[in-house]
């Protein structure tokens, strides 16, 4: 299967035009929407696992790679996809959690199904896409297309203050993601080409130059992550949309920021990746400890979790500028867990929300006494966001912790704060909506998991420990390629020292090939 | 050089003087009821002048007055494939106004027949002869729905606005012509080589600009675009932003770049200017607009900026850059035009952004094209308009203007956000008492959904733009 990857990240566009295709009154059409979305997500779903079992861990190498004219033979912009140890298990993230937020939205979402399930769709290929891309202007199409769907699920299905949540996403993300386009093209017309690959191993950009690349990308990722202080988008924007629109929002969208800085930063902009390390740090640090302050004093549910996922991706970039074999790999497993994590936890808030339509902390309490079910799904998954070991939240807050005590020792310490605070948080949320008596009229009719939850909710929970438990399995698979990219760094850094001859470098070239 | 030589390159341009003269006894003849004859027999016209664009070779003619090459070729079929269109759009909607005129199509095609003198124009007098016979035809047509005040305002103001700036360009192209000698391009081109640009001709040069800024409607020279735009006949409107944008900006790019070559520097610091501010201008005046057409005027004010951006750098690039643009634009407007045209309601037409509200539920293919191209006009991917901002911005980071690339980038942030609004109000918003049914007619619809599959397709196959655009870039600068 030679296009097995486009097939991937094209099969949604498929059960959108199958969704547009249906002709019939609206009951009919939403339910025809509903399970065609969920029937494509599950197919895609299988193919992403069928390419994890065919991808050669081994390699550091991209694989499944595609390459097709695109913009005319001589421009140097073409059609390149292929994943790589680091970049194939975000598809497989992506792929399996979309048929859980489908499910999620099968019946909290009642207005204009049709629509949604579209929506959702090709924000699915979008997603996959950014992960996959090889070609910087294709990466760009794709990174910011999702803005548009987005911008929709929030700004028609979401809350109260939806339309202002919308648009402060979208024009938060878009301002940063320009100032990436200029230095994009600034690279096209100075190496000629926008092929990754081929960029990363046989050009070299001045070192003055590299620190304006630099932060005309951090521009984007840092939006992105979203890192403090330009972080202020995601609380609204989580708070606004609708469960399955945030699931995506945090497991994936804000693991494209963390993607961009491995697949760019690091190996184009090495000297500057280096040389600007402690900044990152620093605004890492700052993330980790003053948005976990934020999150203690929330009174919304999902706010709270949206900061701490501020929290959480500021172990990510810590973790990946240490540039460290510890760090990147942990900072890799970080996003990897976050994204299931924080998207069950917003699942879970999803469950309750529906019941009482409402993410006030203050409503609930003593939700153990009806749903004891719901109350263990919930604690593993707050267990793992607070990081407990035999937990996936603990391996990569761990390593990258290990990471940065090797590069800066007083990093670590600022940093293993926010894992204390973390706990404080967490465990005063989980306090103050299960435990107690459970005095509330409201509540007092409140059904347990349903079956339909539980489905959804169960095997995340099993992924949860699993990568707690055993987590080789995805370190199998990442290690290789992330050796390989610290080494390119590391080239790249002594060839900027002049410490190398360039003929190491183009001779260096080559690290693709066919699967 | 014989003249038999000389009508042959002309072809295009003879078969729609012809045509239009044709039509227009037919139309003397048979009065207003001839009225949809004469659309499509002027709309056929544009066809066959298209494909006579198509197979006509690189030449010259007039004594190197008038040039086709693969630049001219590349305009010309965009402004009659426009034309065309716009002749279909204005049949249907003056018949929904009940206001049929035959003249309508005849005056749109005397129009086009002045732009396609325009963008072949080599010398600063055939470039005159095609303006003016342009802007005496749009005139009218701004004025056409003589009962209408806006339209009789609209026309007004564009006629002595319009003749001020043709006053001002002509006082540049004496200049010109007063300290060079000559009054083709290549030749002004030549003295510039050999004995550089006096202060003289610096004057000619800023006058020239002054009147071909405004043409394009570019800050400083915008303010006639809103209140014209406005009250003009929606197809008129969407005529101004279509034919007539890629005519005025073909003939700026060819009477700037050719004679002034070797004064890059010069023209570019002017040019620089009124980019950026038109950017700016466009996308902050463009928020507080209720009116969907007044928006579209400045919307139109700030990618002229973009565009602009491309001659600036002054370059090959820069050319490519810009032809994409309006390429871009041209199709786009196009299929917006259509939307607004659409918005009806009890056989009224009405132009308010509100008037848009909840689009979504009650038409949503209507509502998708509408948004699909404006997100499009926004420069957002993985629609169509960021292939058009990728071109023009690469071209002037590479000439090294890269500041105003930044300045570009975040008007279009700014710019973002009224398009966006629309998108929101026809998504987010309760519905409004709904528009009436249909687009008005299955022509209207046809050319909405060319529109939007352009915009929604183009990144699938974005060399069918690319390539073309590459090619007349290069035969007009080798």
């Amino acid at each position: 299967m030679n296009h097995l990857l486009s097939i991937i990240i094209f099969l949604p566009l498929v059960g959108i035009l199958a969704i547009l295709a249906t002709r019939s009154n609206e009951t009919v059409r939403a339910t025809t929407a509903r399970w065609v979305a969920l029937g494509v997500t599950l197919v895609d779903a299988a193919l992403t696992i069928y390419m994890w079992s065919r991808f050669d861990g081994s390699s550091s190498a991209f694989q499944f790679v595609e390459q097709a004219e695109w913009f005319g033979a001589g421009t140097g912009i073409t059609y390149h996809m292929g994943v790589d140890g680091i970049s194939m298990l975000f598809v497989v993230l992506t792929g399996l959690l979309m048929p859980f937020t489908i499910l999620a939205s099968w019946e909290s979402v009642k207005t204009r199904v049709p629509e949604y399930m579209i929506a959702f769709l090709a924000l699915e290929t979008l997603m996959m896409g950014v992960f996959t891309a090889l070609d910087l202007f294709l990466f760009y199409i794709f990174f910011e297309g999702g803005l548009i769907p987005m911008f929709l699920i929030i700004g028609i299905w979401g809350g109260k203050r939806r339309v202002y949540a919308s648009f402060k996403f979208f024009l938060y993300t878009l301002l940063g993601s320009l100032f990436m386009l200029l230095a994009m093209l600034w690279i096209y017309f100075t190496a000629g080409t926008t092929d990754i690959p081929t960029i990363i191993n046989t050009v070299h950009f001045p070192v003055q130059a590299q620190y304006f690349l630099w932060f005309a990308f951090f521009a984007s990722f840092a939006v992105k992550m979203p890192m403090w202080p330009v972080h202020t988008w995601l609380p609204d924007a989580h708070v606004e949309a609708p469960t399955a629109g945030s699931v995506i929002l945090a497991a994936i969208l804000l693991k494209m920021g963390g993607y961009g800085f491995l697949r760019f930063s690091l190996p184009m902009f090495a000297t500057a990746s280096e040389a600007l390390a402690p900044f990152v740090f620093t605004l890492s640090v700052v993330a980790i400890i003053y948005t976990s302050f934020v999150a203690l004093a929330q009174e919304d549910v999902k706010k709270l979790i949206a900061y701490s996922s501020v929290a959480h991706m500021g172990f990510v970039t810590m973790g990946i500028f240490t540039l460290t074999q510890q760090g990147v790999e942990g900072g890799v497993f970080q996003m990897l867990s976050h994204g299931v994590v924080s998207g069950a936890l917003f699942l879970c808030v999803g469950v309750i929300y529906d019941r009482m339509h409402t993410r006030d902390i203050a409503a609930y309490g003593g939700l153990v006494n009806r749903m004891p079910f719901y109350a263990v799904v919930f604690m593993v998954f707050a267990l793992a966001n607070i990081g407990l070991p035999g937990t996936s939240g603990f391996i990569g807050e761990f390593l990258t912790m290990v990471g940065v005590f090797h590069v800066q020792t007083w990093v670590a310490i600022f940093a293993a704060t926010g894992v204390i605070l973390s706990a404080a948080y967490m465990l005063y949320l989980y306090w103050r909506v299960i435990f107690g008596e459970l005095v509330k009229p409201s509540l007092q009719a409140i059904k347990d998991l349903s079956l339909r939850e539980a489905a959804i909710l169960v095997p995340l929970v099993i992924a949860t420990l699993v990568m707690g438990v055993y987590p080789k399995f995805i370190f199998d698979i990442t290690g290789p390629s992330v050796a390989h990219l610290i080494k390119q760094h590391h080239t790249a850094v002594a060839y900027d020292r002049g410490t190398l001859p360039s003929s190491v470098r183009v001779a260096q070239s080559g690290t693709e090939r066919a699967p | 050089m014989n003249i038999a030589h000389d009508l042959i390159v002309l072809a295009p341009e003879l078969i729609l003087a012809i045509g239009s003269m044709a039509a227009l006894m037919i139309g003397a003849w048979q009065g207003d009821g001839a009225t949809r004859l004469v659309s499509f027999l002027m709309a056929a016209l544009m066809v066959i002048a298209g494909a006579a664009v198509c197979v006509g070779v690189p030449d010259t003619a007039f004594n190197g007055a008038f040039v086709v090459d693969a630049f001219s070729g590349f305009t010309k079929v965009l402004i009659l494939g426009s034309a065309a269109l716009c002749i279909l759009m204005a049949e249907n909607f003056f018949e929904k106004e009940k206001m049929v005129r035959f003249e309508m199509p005849i005056l749109i095609g005397l129009a086009t027949l002045g732009m396609l003198a325009m963008v072949s124009a080599s010398s600063f007098l055939a470039l005159y002869l095609g303006l003016e016979l342009q802007s005496l035809a749009l005139y009218v047509l701004a004025a056409f729905q003589r009962d209408n005040t806006r339209s009789t305002e609209a026309g007004l103001k564009y006629f002595v606005l319009g003749a001020l700036s043709s006053g001002m360009m002509l006082y540049g192209i004496s200049l010109i012509y007063g300290f060079t000698g000559t009054t083709t391009f290549t030749g002004v081109a030549e003295v510039i080589g050999q004995s550089g640009v006096g202060i003289g001709l610096i004057f000619g040069l800023v006058f020239l600009i002054a009147g071909l800024v405004f043409k394009i409607s570019a800050v400083p020279f915008h303010m006639w675009a809103p209140d014209v735009y406005e009250g003009s006949p929606t197809p008129v409107t969407a005529f101004f932003t279509t034919a007539a944008k890629v005519a005025a900006f073909a003939l700026t790019i060819r009477a700037v770049m050719i004679p002034f070559a070797h004064a890059v520097g010069q023209y570019q610091q002017i040019i620089v200017v009124v980019s950026v501010l038109s950017m700016w201008l466009g996308s902050v005046a463009a928020i507080g607009q209720e009116n969907i057409k007044r928006l579209m005027a400045y919307s139109s004010i700030g990618h002229m900026g973009y565009a602009l951006l491309g001659l600036a750098a002054g370059t090959q690039e820069g050319v490519r850059g810009m032809l994409i643009y309006i390429a871009f634009y041209a199709v786009t407007n196009i299929g917006a035009f259509v939307c607004i045209q659409a918005m009806r309601r009890d056989g009224e037409a009405v132009e308010n952004i509100s008037d848009l509200a909840g689009l979504a539920r009650t038409r949503p293919g209507y509502a998708f094209a509408f948004s699909a191209l404006m997100w499009s006009l926004a420069g957002l991917p993985p629609v169509a308009g960021i292939v058009a901002k990728i071109y023009v911005f690469l071209a002037a980071m590479h000439a090294g203007l890269i500041i105003p690339a930044v300045l570009g980038v975040l008007a279009s942030c700014v710019g973002a956000y009224y398009y966006l609004r629309i998108a929101k109000v026809i998504y987010f918003d309760e519905p409004a008492k709904p528009l009436d049914a249909g687009l008005g007619g299955r022509g209207m619809g046809t050319i909405l959904a060319l529109s939007t599959a352009f915009t929604v397709l183009l990144l699938v196959v974005p060399w069918v733009l690319v390539g073309p655009a590459q090619a007349a870039a290069q035969a007009l600068l080798p």
